[in-house]
């Protein structure tokens, strides 16, 4: 069941059309999906309190309604040591188009996923699993099926996939904990059943797998143009009123 | 929708009969059902006359007998008052062959006649389309019959968007000796759609295998149809055409960008157990391989031939189709090697793939056949027979099938499709034994079998 916090940020972010990893991260967090500690800081002095309550080395992203695609324009920085280099990033960020703020994160690491959803013409809402980080479609290492998914779902896309051997544990790896995986998996299955309406397309990349968690570790939400019927009136309303 | 009006009709109309005009679509198919179908068929048109000194009516209401199906291949914009006066006069259902619908622009004509039968709750196939082929009851395509490859009566019930394509396949079907049990061409799909078919043929007794060329599903329709078809007991197979189209929008989405239509249909198609041909080729050869063995198997094969390199080459192909070709332990290499002749005992290879070598005679392939079947870690036999062994006769397909009778392990045979051993490919095919033209085709067949179950 989608909560009123969730309903609201989807509200809130028709507008720009989609939801930005901050908001994004927020909104499968309270739908039960894991994530890692993170903090939205518009203002620098934010951004270093929250780095020393986190503990260094961080993570900083930028926050842009115009940035999709953060990497591209230098926008994320991994493994900040220290506060004089978090305040260059920040810094650096504020000159990036439609600079919201910082994101400041805890530092992971895993077997990189990504884990995507997309409304398809013929089948509707559609999952996708497969090997994640910036290089997804270079290899293309991708398997899908129609939502809502079936734990039987999960293992035979994990089976389908190039890379598992990497998922099971290479040269003397931790194999990454395939029960969290499911767990993620089908919980994102259902929400996406639940927001298929309003939404276009979902990618959660990279998702941090380890033994013992599965991380959502950056998320974005595409919303439809043109949203049907079905969500709660709540939801529904507003979209209306955007329309016109 | 009672739909066995338009495939099992008593009686017919066609509505567009020309006095003079031998071509027209409604001539050629009234003449056909006249002179060639079981069911009885009277000619339609609002003028009236004769046509070769039959009847032709004026009027759906003087026809002496109840209607099942109306044939509809008047110019577009009679359709639909003539579908009006079918749905008065209670016809079964009808068959709009007649195009100039959503094809050609007139999307509102198509759109009138759909909302009129929907309502009605009035059955009909097309527009624009060839209709239904089931003979020896009815056959709507109009294509003269003397040019008609006829298919042999069987388990298969093929659905195609295109009517082209249907005929090919009908040739192919009948070059391939594999039996059809209806065909039906449905054009624009306005009302019946493959859905619904697929909903009939679950049911009819007479279909053991459903096959669809399609073109594409419209809004959620493909959901629809692989949850339906998860429902069927009947294995059903689909061969897509414009899987080249579509992916090649920008688009800002790593999933938008991955998820192309193409690649959503193929995954989702396996993921409820659907098996997709990809190609004309291929579809026949699933097509004859589920026409013998409905049931699923799994993707342990075991390979027995006469040469050395006709097991290689399979082996190759069999892991590019993910089978596998389980080595066979020390222990059952002894037991096979012992059920061989003499001569071939310490020349022949008894490891997986099986090569009995030149000298092999009959015998050798029969026991190691029967032997094989009895293994429970084996799911096939793939036999890759040369006929031209000097020890090999024309009665080893007759022979091998046997086997399967006795035994049951599915299996699939390999001979070169030459009349010179038409004896031997008989054998196989009149057991329903399904025999491929290549070692390549064999591995596919396999493949077939092996189609993922439903979750």
């Amino acid at each position: 069941m989608l909560t009123a916090a969730m309903e609201k940020i989807l509200t809130d972010a028709r507008e720009t059309g989609w939801v930005m990893e901050p908001e994004a991260k927020r909104f499968f967090s309270l739908g039960g999906l894991d994530t890692p500690r993170f903090f939205w800081a518009k203002k620098e002095e934010e951004a270093l309190q929250v780095a020393m309550e986190i503990g260094y080395p961080v993570v900083a992203k930028v926050v842009s309604p115009r940035t999709p695609h953060k990497s591209e324009v230098k926008g994320v920085r991994l493994g900040v040591q220290d506060s004089q280099e978090l305040t260059t990033a920040f810094q650096e960020f504020s000159r990036i188009e439609g600079f919201a703020g910082m994101l400041v994160e805890e530092m992971h690491s895993g077997v990189e996923l990504i884990v995507g959803a997309k409304i398809d013409f013929q089948f509707g809402p559609v999952i996708l699993l497969g090997m994640g980080g910036t290089s997804v479609e270079i290899y293309k290492d991708v398997a899908m099926r129609m939502a809502p998914l079936k734990a039987k779902d999960v293992v035979s896309m994990v089976q389908s996939l190039q890379g598992r051997p990497l998922l099971e544990g290479y040269r003397g790896q931790e194999p990454i904990g395939m029960d969290k995986l499911s767990q993620l998996l089908i919980s994102f299955s259902q929400i996406v059943m639940e927001i298929q309406p309003v939404m276009e397309t979902i990618d959660l990349n990279p998702v941090f797998c380890t033994f013992s968690r599965a991380l959502v570790a950056d998320a974005r939400i595409f919303l439809k143009k043109k949203p049907c019927g079905g969500l709660p009136l709540s939801l529904r309303l507003p979209l209306v009123e955007f329309q016109k | 929708m009672n739909l066995t009006p338009l495939f099992q009709p008593k009686t017919m109309v066609v509505v567009g009969v020309s006095q003079n005009n031998e071509r027209h679509p409604a001539n050629v198919i009234y003449n056909k059902n006249n002179l060639r179908q079981a069911v009885k068929v009277f000619a339609v048109n609002y003028r009236g006359g004769l046509f070769q000194g039959e009847t032709i009516y004026r009027a759906l209401g003087e026809i002496p007998r109840k209607v099942d199906l109306a044939v509809i291949a008047t110019r577009a914009e009679f359709v639909p008052q003539v579908m009006e006066d079918c749905i008065r006069g209670e016809v079964g259902g009808a068959i709009v062959v007649s195009g100039g619908f959503a094809e050609s622009g007139r999307r509102d004509l198509q759109e009138k006649i759909t909302d009129m039968a929907r309502e009605a709750n009035f059955p009909f196939i097309g527009p624009n389309c060839l209709g239904v082929y089931a003979p020896p009851v009815v056959d709507t395509f109009f294509i003269p019959s003397e040019r008609i490859v006829k298919p042999d009566p069987g388990k298969v019930a093929l659905v195609s968007q295109s009517g082209g394509v249907l005929v090919d396949h009908l040739i192919r079907f009948s070059s391939e000796g594999v039996g059809l049990s209806l065909a039906v061409s449905i054009g624009n799909k306005a009302l019946i759609r493959e859905i619904d078919l697929l909903k009939y043929f679950a049911e009819d007794p007479a279909t053991g295998v459903v096959a669809f060329y399609i073109e594409g599903f419209g809004e959620n329709e493909g959901r629809d149809f692989v949850l339906t078809a998860m429902d069927c007991p009947k294995p059903v197979i689909v061969l897509k055409a414009g899987r080249s189209q579509g992916g090649q929008r920008a688009v800002t989405s790593h999933t938008a960008s991955m998820a192309g239509d193409y690649e959503v249909f193929s995954s989702v198609l396996d993921q409820y157990g659907i098996l997709e041909a990809r190609s004309e080729a291929e579809l026949i050869s699933l097509c004859e391989v589920l026409s013998c063995y409905q049931k699923a198997a799994g993707s342990r094969v075991a390979i027995i031939s006469g040469s050395g390199g006709h097991g290689a080459l399979a082996v190759d192909i069999c892991a590019a189709h993910a089978l596998e070709v389980p080595p066979f332990s020390e222990s059952t290499q002894q037991s096979i090697r012992a059920l061989a002749a003499e001569q071939i005992r310490n020349i022949a290879s008894f490891k997986n793939p099986i090569d009995l070598t030149g000298s092999a005679v009959d015998d050798d392939f029969v026991g190691m056949a029967r032997y094989l079947s009895r293994q429970p870690d084996i799911d096939c036999l793939l036999l890759l027979l040369l006929p031209y062994l000097p020890g090999i006769s024309s009665d080893l397909g007759a022979r091998l099938s046997l086997v399967y009778r006795q035994e049951g392990k599915p299996m699939i045979a390999y001979v070169p499709h030459v009349e010179k051993y038409r004896m031997l490919i008989e054998g196989f095919q009149l057991n329903s034994i399904p025999v491929a033209h290549s070692i390549e085709e064999a591995v596919q067949m396999a493949r077939g079998l092996r189609r993922s179950q439903p979750c």
